[in-house]
């Protein structure tokens, strides 16, 4: 199975990516610099948790992806990271969130600022419909009016943030078209470019390939490994030959429960518990 | 089993209906315009749009006076309705399950099958017996009374088409919550929104019932809201229910103009929808 895992990811997508980065960088990773750190985070819908007791480290400046089967809570640590979760109807949270030493869910936080710098990308590409491509690369900019970023050129931090996201090229000729026109993949990596060009220091991706073409995901998953090298980056996704891929570490999720976080490969080649094992290896999930 | 050939005719004879249906439900618009264009368009000439009524006997003649106090009713109604119904019907959708909104939404419903003789009978309860004499501005309150519950809902619909997904990634990029919901939500729904603004004031536009007793109607150039004022509807059933001949002939004119506003208006309301999904805003 493991070996399945490495020769299907890199006959099927990318075989230019796993092949020569599995060996060398993953085992080198030790973790930076903590830059997320949980400690005891509950999420609650109504009286139900989503997510139970979570302590975990994720470093800076590299990609953390998080698995686990449906409904075991993914997306909602992910989005207990900024703070969304609480915008849902009937939500808690419960213990603390540090993000480069600043608790988020500390009393004299506002969700909107933790929000500025964390941004997040979702399972389907959100362009906002009534804008065009160029406003909705500025989108974020305009989240805070007053801010620093909103008073800088922003034809050319819009022009960065495409190229950042790889999308300057197929779009440079369309920046006052209606975004709606692009693909799904060019729309998925514009909201790549609209976190972007608010500059965060860290970026939450939402199963951001899981409506794409292969082809799309290819370039996503590229993007989100030259990411790394100047945001630290979470991601979740229900397919585990791209965790395989793109990340450097990995968190198991059961039930809400955080079971294993470990270097990716040996995640994957040799979990500490069974249950990781059993997931990863196909017996449920 | 049916046969091959069977099943070809009822398929045939059912489409066959399908078109007579569609027929018939343009039908009487159609005859609608070509009588009025017969009866009225000999009338119709530039001095029917530039001047005033005549007496009786006199030839000529037009309602100036009449079409301006339709615009200036217009008018008012939509100061007065399109706010309150564009914020009721924001309030709605983003409140959706509170009990005050859902009292609204039944309450908007209510109002708009209320019988427009009854808001007449209202605004001139409060609007005009206190004061002691007819206005525009009773008019047009009146009127903007009634755009109120179909610009609320069709706003709320409007809204409520645009998705979670694009609430939560401006909430996500930082927006604040007022923000996420004019500069994203409303934005995305504007071309709605104003479509469903467009087509409520086509719907008040020839009310007749709200302005007997509100804005009464003028035989004079007046155009003072505090004054009565003429509208097009009221002048065409005053003229439609005279003995005289050319008053006939004048009412058929002014119900060709009416008509001309409502369906000028409504095609404004097509085109709006239309650019929605055309060139981009911004």
């Amino acid at each position: 199975m493991l070996q399945s895992i490495e020769v299907s990811s890199g006959a099927r997508v990318i075989p230019r990516v796993v092949a020569p980065r599995a060996a060398e960088a993953r085992e080198a990773v030790t973790p930076g610099k903590p830059c997320i750190i949980t400690s005891h985070l509950w999420a609650f819908f109504g009286d139900a948790p989503a997510i139970k007791d979570i302590s975990m480290v994720v470093p800076q400046q590299a990609v953390t992806a998080i698995i686990g089967p449906s409904g075991c809570g993914k997306s909602t640590l992910l989005r207990c990271i900024n703070r969304m979760h609480e915008t849902g109807p009937n939500t808690r949270v419960d213990g603390q969130v540090e993000i480069l030493g600043s608790a988020i869910y500390g009393d004299e936080t506002s969700p909107t600022a933790v929000r500025r710098h964390v941004g997040m990308v979702f399972q389907r590409p959100t362009p906002f419909p009534a804008m065009s491509v160029r406003t909705n690369v500025a989108a974020g900019l305009r989240a805070d009016p007053k801010s620093r970023l909103a008073k800088q050129n922003v034809d050319e931090i819009v022009e960065e943030a495409l190229h950042r996201a790889g999308l300057w090229e197929e779009v440079k000729d369309r920046l006052n078209e209606s975004a709606m026109t692009l693909s799904g993949g060019q729309q998925q990596r514009l909201c790549i470019a609209r976190t972007l060009a608010t500059r965060p220091r860290v970026i939450l991706l939402d199963e951001p390939t899981a409506s794409l073409d292969p082809l799309s995901t290819q370039k996503v998953e590229e993007l989100v490994y030259q990411l790394r090298e100047t945001v630290t980056v979470v991601i979740v996704t229900h397919n585990m030959q791209q965790a395989a891929r793109v990340s450097d570490r990995t968190a198991f999720l059961l039930a809400g429960e955080l079971i294993e976080l470990a270097p990716t490969n040996g995640l994957f080649t040799a979990p500490t518990d069974p249950r990781t094992e059993a997931y990863i290896t196909g017996r449920f999930g | 089993m049916k046969t091959r050939l069977a099943r070809h005719w009822i398929s045939g004879v059912m489409i066959g209906l399908t078109y007579l249906a569609a027929v018939l439900a343009t039908l009487p618009l159609l005859l609608i315009l070509a009588h009025l264009l017969k009866k009225g368009a000999t009338s119709l000439s530039l001095s029917f749009f530039t001047s005033m009524p005549k007496p009786v006997g006199e030839a000529g003649g037009g309602m100036a006076n009449a079409i301006v106090g339709t615009l200036i009713l217009i008018g008012i109604a939509c100061m007065i309705g399109l706010p309150i119904g564009i914020g009721a019907g924001i309030y709605l959708s983003e409140k959706r399950s509170r009990p005050l909104a859902q009292s609204v939404r039944f309450l908007s419903d209510v109002l708009n099958g209320l019988p427009s003789i009854v808001m007449g009978i209202f605004a001139w309860e409060f609007l005009v017996r206190p004061v002691g004499h007819f206005s525009a501005l009773a008019g047009g309150a009146a009127l903007g009374a009634m755009m109120i519950p179909l610009v609320t809902r069709t706003t709320e619909e409007m809204l409520k088409v645009v998705p979670i997904s694009l609430r939560e990634a401006a909430l996500a990029l930082g927006y604040p919550r007022w923000r996420t919901s004019l500069s994203v939500v409303v934005r995305t729904a504007l071309a709605g929104i104003a479509t469903g603004a467009l087509v409520a004031v086509a719907r008040i536009a020839g009310e007749t019932a709200p302005l007997l007793f509100t804005a009464f109607g003028n035989q004079f150039w007046s155009t003072s809201l505090r004054e009565p004022i003429a509208a097009l509807p009221l002048q065409i059933f005053t003229y439609a229910i005279s003995p005289y001949d050319e008053w006939h002939a004048q009412a058929w004119a002014g119900a060709l103009v009416l008509i001309s506003i409502v369906l000028v208006i409504s095609l404004a309301a097509r085109l709006v929808t239309r650019s929605r999904f055309g060139a981009p805003v911004d």
